[in-house]
């Protein structure tokens, strides 16, 4: 036995290489399959950015126009791909312009690895130029994150970072590395990480636990299904659909979910949430069995949790176990990756149809579409609004687009609108709802996905967040398509002003620039659009471009997003207006 | 649900960031530590935080649960005080003249089964060990003859149930 592992190691171990620890963290790179990063140079990461200069035929490096673009751009790439993003970025503010981005990708489950050059190790701590503490301020915010300041380190240490970033429930991992530890020289050789003895990435599920949840699901007379990311991360999408079909059971999305399964799928009843579908929300209050998968009842979810399914017995696949009883105590737990547990549910369930209760969703849905989905999407007054703008995207895009979306407005009207025949379609800031996010992202995933259209559908403020990211677009003529959807206000805050601050528009009304004029100045194809004569025509010359394009849409100043559940009210007190 | 004393202990690796990781915790929940002590555990190279905390069960859990997610902890426990044998320290440094001057302090160390570390011409020292009560009526005892200098260790805890960090160590490994 001694021997076989001995043997065994033997055929593994390569032979050292003697390297800078700069090149070595290019071969660490290229041996976790990474062939874009994102990033911006600077003195205490030059080291490893003179050896990307000497690998640039293995490894692309794109300069963002500054940093946060990098870690956006990083995410968008990891979303649509499945892959680990990676971002590079020099010390102190370059290292601090990471945070927004690496926040993002935390709360959003996002695996990404973001590598920052340090001052040199005799410095540390004495205030030196570009010092700052970015392991100590990236703490709260990463799954992991280490200084590295020993060159030896590097290879166990990269392994680490991209086993964990990837792992369980994913996230970011930030490596500081100090810039002695670049210019310094190790024997390099890099066994790849496949386990860390404190950390168990995937849980089992208990004992029972899938017996239970079955016995729940079979005796259900109003069972409801709400899905997550847990499901696309856990590429548990053809499960999830042989589960829904085969139980009958009506099921919804959380806004990460989205594109999770088809969303003209007989039983995707829409999205739950604040400005989710009224039937999802209301029956809610209403299921006798709640099934969540892959999602972790975020208070945009639950409304208030007192009265959020109080009626309902809960059932939670969840592959995070502090995410069990965190914020909605449930009957039922079962931990586990959601590809492994849906399938082991599977042959447990009965085959059922619940007509009459999936009716119930049908009804509500009717309701909504007469009170206002019609006039958001085949609106008749005068004004362009963001869902006829959306639906006509849907058409020119038969469904198989990206969408990137920014925050506000324009956002839940596009998770609401928009639809999708594949996985890994939806790319927006949930959990942090980073304004500025929707262009650099719309990079990466395009960049992750060549073969396929990726629109980014940004508001006005969000825009002018990181718009400089438009000089990445013009100088690798990276072919998104940008439609900015523009009311001239910071729309989201606007409507809360409206209704809950008696209207005090206090510095949400903006003056915006010729944002036709900015395209034009980066070279990229643009257009603008007011009417509704010639929005179809836009959307389909924008849609037919090879290369990027930019399309702003004049919509309605002064238009609302609903349906609405107002901050902490329930589920059962949706708006429609 | 009632707030009440739990002494939460973290078997982790000995990390270097990962004190501040654990302690970002309470902080986002504004749960403050009423004490935290950090020494090797009865597992060679495995770390053991032993925190105390006055809060709810509810929101005791749901710390332990984010805690346990870092991924140098290899496990952590919450319990009450009735399920762990638990002790604080403190050393007292006081005036060696008063040990002659005040013979009350003499009973004192007698009868709160205190230690005289050590005495010099200039001061003395105490240690002891006990409940959080007996040293407070140790220390309320020798306050008016006038204290030098007093330091409190945190709690350190055993708990009376077993621990099998063994035995999820292996698990780890296997996995």
């Amino acid at each position: 036995m001694e021997t076989l592992k001995a043997q065994k190691k033997d055929s593994k171990s390569q032979k050292a290489i003697r390297i800078t620890g700069a090149e070595a963290i290019i071969h660490c790179l290229l041996a976790e399959g990474v062939d874009l990063i994102y990033g911006y140079p600077g003195g205490a990461i030059m080291p490893v950015y003179d050896e990307l200069y000497k690998f640039q035929d293995k490894l692309t490096h794109i300069l963002t126009r500054h940093e946060q673009g990098a870690t956006h751009a990083a995410q968008g790439y990891a979303r649509v791909t499945g892959r680990v993003g990676v971002a590079m970025a020099t010390s102190g503010p370059g290292a601090t312009n990471l945070v927004t981005g690496i926040a993002d990708a935390q709360i959003d489950s996002t695996p990404m690895v973001c590598i920052t050059g340090q001052v040199t190790r005799s410095l540390l701590g004495s205030d030196a130029f570009q010092e700052t503490d970015i392991v100590g301020i990236s703490t709260p915010v990463t799954k992991w994150n280490y200084q590295i300041t020993r060159v030896e380190e590097i290879p166990e240490i990269m392994a680490k970072a991209f086993y964990i970033a990837k792992s369980g429930r994913p996230g970011p991992v930030l490596i500081d590395i100090t810039k002695n530890a670049q210019f310094d020289e190790l024997d390099f050789v890099y066994e790849k990480c496949t386990k860390v003895r404190s950390y168990k990435p995937v849980p089992k599920p208990e004992t029972g636990s899938l017996e239970k949840a079955a016995e729940l699901i079979n005796s259900a007379k109003k069972p409801f299904i709400v899905f997550g990311q847990g499901v696309i991360l856990g590429e548990a999408e053809a499960e999830l659909k042989a589960f829904v079909e085969k139980t009958g059971i009506p099921a919804a999305w959380t806004i990460l979910g989205l594109s999770a399964m088809d969303t003209d799928h007989p039983l995707n009843v829409g999205m739950v949430g604040m400005h989710g579908n009224y039937g999802p929300n209301m029956l809610t209050n209403e299921c006798d069995v709640l099934i969540a998968i892959g999602m972790r009842f975020d208070d945009r979810v639950t409304g208030d949790l007192n009265t959020y399914a109080k009626q309902a017995k809960i059932v939670h696949f969840e592959i995070d176990p502090a995410e069990v009883n965190k914020n909605v105590k449930v009957d039922v737990a079962v931990l586990g990756n959601s590809k492994e547990t849906l399938n082991a549910i599977l042959p447990l369930v009965d085959k059922k149809e619940h007509k009459d209760w999936k009716g119930e969703f049908d009804k509500m849905y009717q309701i909504e579409y007469d009170t206002l989905i019609k006039n958001d999407i085949h609106p008749t007054k005068e004004g362009l609004t963001m869902g006829e703008v959306i639906e006509q995207i849907n058409v020119a895009s038969g469904h198989r687009a990206v969408m990137v979306s920014d925050v506000g407005q324009h956002q839940m009207i596009a998770c609401r609108y928009a639809k999708f025949k594949q996985s890994k379609s939806n790319i927006t800031s949930g959990g942090l709802g980073t304004m500025g996010f929707g262009l650099p992202a719309a990079i990466g995933a395009k960049m992750g996905a060549m073969d396929r259209e990726v629109v980014a559908i940004i508001g006005d403020g969000g825009y002018q967040m990181t718009i400089q990211e438009l000089g990445v677009i013009f100088q690798h003529n990276v072919p998104v398509k940008i439609v900015v959807l523009n009311n001239d206000h910071l729309g989201m805050v606007r409507q809360w002003q409206e209704l809950f601050f008696d209207r005090r528009y206090a510095s949400t009304v903006m003056t915006n620039p010729d944002f036709v004029k900015i395209a034009e100045g980066y070279h990229i194809k643009s257009r603008r659009v007011s009417g509704r004569t010639d929005l179809q025509e836009a959307v389909q010359e924008m849609m037919a471009s090879k290369d990027p394009y930019f399309l702003e849409v004049k919509v309605e100043k002064e238009d609302n997003v609903f349906p609405m559940i107002p901050s902490g009210a329930s589920v059962s007190d949706i708006r429609l207006k | 649900m009632g707030k009440q004393w739990y002494t939460i202990s973290v078997y982790s690796e000995n990390h270097v960031g990962l004190l501040n990781r654990i302690s970002g915790i309470f902080l986002k929940r504004h749960i403050n530590i009423e004490s935290l002590n950090v020494s090797k555990s009865e597992i060679e190279g495995v770390s053991k935080f032993t925190i105390v905390v006055f809060t709810t069960e509810d929101w005791t859990r749901k710390i332990v649960g984010q805690i346990e997610k870092q991924i140098e902890v290899i496990k952590a426990y919450y319990h009450t005080d009735d399920e762990t044998i638990y002790q604080e320290s403190a050393l007292f440094k006081i005036a060696s003249h008063l040990l002659f001057d005040e013979r009350q302090i003499q009973n004192i160390i007698k009868e709160s089964n205190a230690q005289i570390v050590t005495v010099n011409r200039e001061f003395f020292a105490l240690a002891k060990t006990g409940r959080r009560h007996e040293i407070d009526e140790m220390h309320d005892a020798l306050l008016p003859y006038g204290i030098m200098q007093f330091v409190r260790s945190g709690r350190i805890a055993v708990t009376k149930a077993t621990m099998p960090i063994s035995e999820i160590l292996q698990e780890f490994q296997e996995n």
